[in-house]
C-alpha cells in the first residue's frame, strides 16, 4: 500500500468513536465543532432538502466550502457526485480533508466510481454490504460508511446495511482459505481484501454508519451494531434544537453502553426532525452507485 | 493508542465517564483525535477537574497530536486553555490539512530511526527553558518532555 493510502487511512483512525456532521454555513460548521463534531460535511443542502427539492444535486459551490475551512479547526469533507472525476479534482485543488464519493448527489457515471487510488486526497464511499465495501476500498477508498437511506430520519436501511455488512465479514472470517476464491467470485470483490477480512475479521479501513441516524438512541444503536463512528445528515439541523441535539449524540456515541446516560441524553432535545419512511420515498438513493 | 500500550506490555482501559477514574491508573494517555471533541466531551462528562488534578499531581501522561494541544499552555491563535500544564505553545494543522500529512523516520530521544507519522499535526512553535525537546522536524520541536508529561505532535503507534 502506498504512503497516501496509508496516511489517508490513518485520518480515518483518528475520526473513530466521532460523529460526522452535514453542515450548509460557517456558523452551522462552528455549531458542530462546539458541539463534539469530530469534522463536518460541507454541503449546499442537506439530504433531505435535496430530497424535497428534487432535480440534479451537484457538489457545492467551492466558495461556499472554503467559508466553512475557515471557520474550523477539525477537518471538512465534501461531497461529489459518484464517478465524477473533475469535481474530485477541484475539491482537492481547494484541500478538503476528505471527500465523499456520495450516492446522495445525482451520479454522474451509472455504472462506474472513481479511481481513487490516482488521488492524493481520501475518498469515503456508502456501501449497503460487504461486497460493495470492497469494491469500493479496492478503488482507493480510504474508509466506509454505510448508506442507509439519507434525508429520511428512519434508520432501517442504515441498520439493515450495517447488519448486512458484518454479517457477512464474519461468514468470511469463518470460510475455509480455499473457500476464499468463490466468495470473492460472489461477493465480486477484489481476492486480497476478501484475504484480509478472512484474517482480521474485519474491514481494512474505518466504517462509519450513515443514512437516517435522527436521535441519540439512533446512534447508540448503531454503535451497539458495530459502527466505529456515525455521520448525521439532515437530523441535526432539521431539529427543534441544533446544537443541544449535537452534543447528545456525541455523547451517546462515546457512551453508548451506558443506558441511564443515554436516557438522560435523550430528554427534551425538543421536535425530531419530522422525516418520511424509508419505503414511502420515490427516490432511492442507496440504489445510485453499486 | 491503546494497542500500542497493550503490545508494550501495559494493561489498558478507556476512560469514558467518572466511574472509569475509580480504577486503578499509573499512566494517563492522552491520543490523537480532534482537541476541541475530547476536550469537550471531558467538560460535558465531568472528567475534566478530575484528570486536570492528577496530572497536576504528577501522574505519567503520555499524549500524541490532539493530546499535546490539550496539555499546552498556548494554543496560537485560540484563547481556549485546555489543561495546560504543559508550558509550550502550539500551532494546530501546523504542517496544512489533510495533504500535508506525512511519515517520517528520525531521532526521539537520543534513538534514531523512528517512525513518526504526522496526521494534520500541530507543530511546537515555543517552548519554555526547563522542557526537553525529543524530536524535531525541520528544526521544529515535534516531541518534549517535562517531569511527568511526555508529548509527542506525531503518532508513534500508527507505525506499528
Amino acid at each position: 500500500m502506498d504512503n497516501r493510502q496509508e496516511l489517508n487511512r490513518n485520518l480515518a483512525q483518528m475520526l473513530k468513536g466521532g460523529v460526522i456532521m452535514d453542515v450548509t454555513t460557517p456558523e452551522q460548521a462552528r455549531i458542530a465543532e462546539a458541539a463534539g463534531a469530530c469534522a463536518v460535511m460541507a454541503l449546499e443542502r442537506i439530504p433531505a432538502d435535496i430530497r424535497a427539492a428534487g432535480g440534479v444535486s451537484r457538489m457545492s459551490d467551492p466558495a461556499m466550502i472554503k467559508g466553512i475551512q475557515e471557520a474550523v479547526s477539525i477537518p471538512v469533507m465534501a461531497k461529489c457526485r459518484i464517478g465524477h472525476i473533475a469535481e474530485a479534482r477541484i475539491l482537492e485543488a481547494i484541500e478538503i480533508d476528505y471527500i465523499d464519493e456520495s450516492e446522495v448527489l445525482s451520479p454522474a457515471d451509472d455504472t462506474r466510481h472513481i479511481d481513487k487510488t490516482k488521488f492524493a486526497v481520501p475518498f469515503v464511499c456508502g456501501a449497503r454490504d460487504l461486497g460493495e465495501a470492497l469494491r469500493r476500498i479496492g478503488e482507493g477508498a480510504t474508509m466506509i460508511r454505510t448508506k442507509g437511506e439519507p434525508g429520511t430520519g428512519d434508520v432501517v436501511q442504515a441498520v439493515r446495511h450495517m447488519r448486512k455488512m458484518l454479517s457477512e465479514i464474519r461468514r468470511v472470517a469463518s470460510l475455509r482459505e480455499d473457500e476464499l476464491y468463490e466468495a470473492a467470485k460472489e461477493l465480486a470483490a477484489p481476492l486480497d481484501l476478501v484475504k484480509y477480512v478472512h484474517d482480521n475479521a474485519k474491514l481494512p479501513v474505518v466504517n462509519f454508519a450513515a443514512g437516517g441516524v435522527a436521535t441519540p438512541a439512533d446512534a447508540a444503536l448503531m454503535m451497539e451494531l458495530g459502527a466505529e463512528g456515525v455521520f448525521v445528515g439532515s437530523g441535526i439541523f432539521k431539529s427543534g434544537d441544533p446544537a443541544k441535539r449535537a452534543a447528545a449524540i456525541v455523547q451517546a456515541v462515546t457512551n453508548w453502553q451506558d443506558a441511564k446516560l443515554l436516557a438522560k441524553l435523550s430528554e427534551n432535545l425538543g421536535s425530531a426532525m419530522v422525516g418520511i419512511n424509508a419505503d414511502e420515498i420515490e427516490t432511492i438513493m442507496e440504489e445510485r452507485g453499486k | 493508542m491503546a494497542a500500542y500500550w497493550r503490545l508494550k506490555g501495559a494493561e489498558t482501559f478507556e476512560i469514558r465517564q467518572k466511574s472509569d477514574l475509580e480504577r486503578n491508573i499509573d499512566m494517563l494517555a492522552l491520543p490523537g483525535g480532534e482537541s476541541t471533541v475530547q476536550g469537550k466531551l471531558m467538560k460535558d462528562l465531568g472528567l475534566f477537574e478530575p484528570l486536570k488534578k492528577r496530572i497536576e499531581d504528577g501522574i505519567a501522561v503520555f499524549a500524541t497530536c490532539a493530546g499535546l494541544i490539550l496539555l499546552a499552555e498556548r494554543i496560537e491563535g485560540d484563547d481556549t486553555v485546555w489543561f495546560g500544564s504543559l508550558p509550550v505553545t502550539v500551532k494546530r494543522n501546523a504542517y496544512g490539512r489533510q495533504l500535508g500529512s506525512f511519515k517520517t523516520t528520525g531521532m526521539f530521544d537520543g534513538k534514531p530511526g523512528v517512525p513518526m507519522t504526522f496526521i494534520r499535526a500541530p507543530a511546537i512553535t515555543s517552548v519554555s527553558p526547563d522542557v526537553e525537546i525529543l524530536s524535531s522536524f525541520n528544526g521544529i520541536p515535534t516531541a518534549v518532555r517535562r517531569r511527568n508529561i511526555t508529548a509527542l505532535a506525531w503518532h508513534p503507534e500508527l507505525a506499528v
